[in-house]
């Protein structure tokens, strides 16, 4: 009975082990495929024609672009804001003076008409005065004859 | 008669011509960028030749040039971090088109799927690394440095080095298990 169990355990940490050993030779495998697949890509990249100088040449000028536009696109933005500023303090100049020339003219419009109504009233008046003194004048002059 | 001066430049010109191209693999699977690792090793090599009368050969020229490499690409992604906004402008391949370069050999058609997608899985754990443990998890399985090298050009104790290199692996197989 004990030696039975005895030749389990040992049975038991056999596979363990075998186990283990196929796993680290699996682990090993993939590791040398790794390793494999790391130098065929430096060789092949390493192999390749030189176009490092350009490359680093073509961030430069990138960043050199980068930095261009950014600075273009800050002056654009500065130089919007304050067109956009005089646009809109030239058509409030423009918007008060329109108001002004409006009131100007209404004001000679409201001037002309008083004067108009005086002169009518005026004309009326001295159309008025004689006729309504004509009967007196009239008296008068009878009784300057008499 | 040959001075020293061009003694000193033939020495580093057989140099660039030995471990150039192991530079710019490290920095190419570091970083997954061509422009980038290209720009990098030439960077390498231009501060190797600044400071190559400073060489004092007490490592390998291999590791203090890999010690310069590692230095170079932390602070290009310190400067990445830095500048935020340009976080999102990378070249970086994607991780399936990294995984092509697997060499046919005498698989069948299913071996080489199953071998792609597999590596496809390590470079998924790779991009989940720290910086330390990706620098040293590629130096050990693929420039196959010993660990006491790659101490040396990390400048880490060989027990750091260990246990960056148990976690990579920790991680890798926990990526290879969610692939099963």
């Amino acid at each position: 009975m004990n030696g039975k169990a005895e030749y389990g355990d040992k049975a038991g940490q056999v596979h363990q082990e075998t186990e283990l050993k196929t796993q680290e030779a699996e682990l090993e495998q993939v590791l040398s495929n790794f390793r494999m697949s790391v130098h065929a890509w430096s060789e092949s990249a390493y192999s390749q024609p030189r176009t490092v100088a350009k490359a680093a040449g073509h961030r430069v000028w990138r960043r050199a672009a980068g930095w261009a536009l950014g600075c273009v696109l800050l002056a654009g933005s500065i130089s919007g804001g304050m067109y956009e500023r005089h646009h809109q303090r030239e058509m409030a100049r423009i918007e008060a003076a329109r108001q002004a020339e409006q009131q100007r003219i209404a004001a000679e419009q409201r001037a002309r008409e008083e004067e108009e109504l005086l002169a009518k009233v005026d004309s009326d008046v001295s159309r008025q005065v004689p006729s309504a003194m004509e009967p007196l004048a009239i008296l008068m002059a009878e009784d300057e004859a008499r | 008669m040959a001075t020293a001066k061009e003694i000193a430049a033939q020495e580093f010109s057989s140099i660039v011509q030995s471990h150039r191209q192991q530079i710019f693999r490290f920095l190419l699977a570091s970083t997954r960028d061509l422009d980038l690792a290209e720009t990098l090793t030439q960077e390498c090599f231009l501060k190797a030749h600044r400071n190559w009368a400073s060489f004092r050969g007490e490592s390998s020229a291999m590791t203090w040039l890999m010690r310069i490499a590692i230095n170079l690409q932390k602070d290009h992604w310190r400067n990445r971090r830095m500048q935020f906004w340009r976080r999102t402008q990378t070249n970086s391949v994607d991780l399936d088109e990294a995984s092509e370069w697997l060499s046919s050999g005498e698989r069948s058609a299913e071996q080489k799927l199953l071998a792609k997608e597999q590596v496809a899985h390590v470079w998924e754990a790779v991009k989940g690394l720290s910086e330390r443990q990706r620098t040293v998890f590629l130096l050990r399985y693929v420039e196959e440095q010993e660990l006491s090298q790659i101490a040396r050009a990390t400048g880490l104790s060989e027990g750091t080095v260990k246990a960056h290199l148990s976690r990579a692996l920790a991680r890798v197989r926990a990526e290879l298990r969610g692939q099963q």
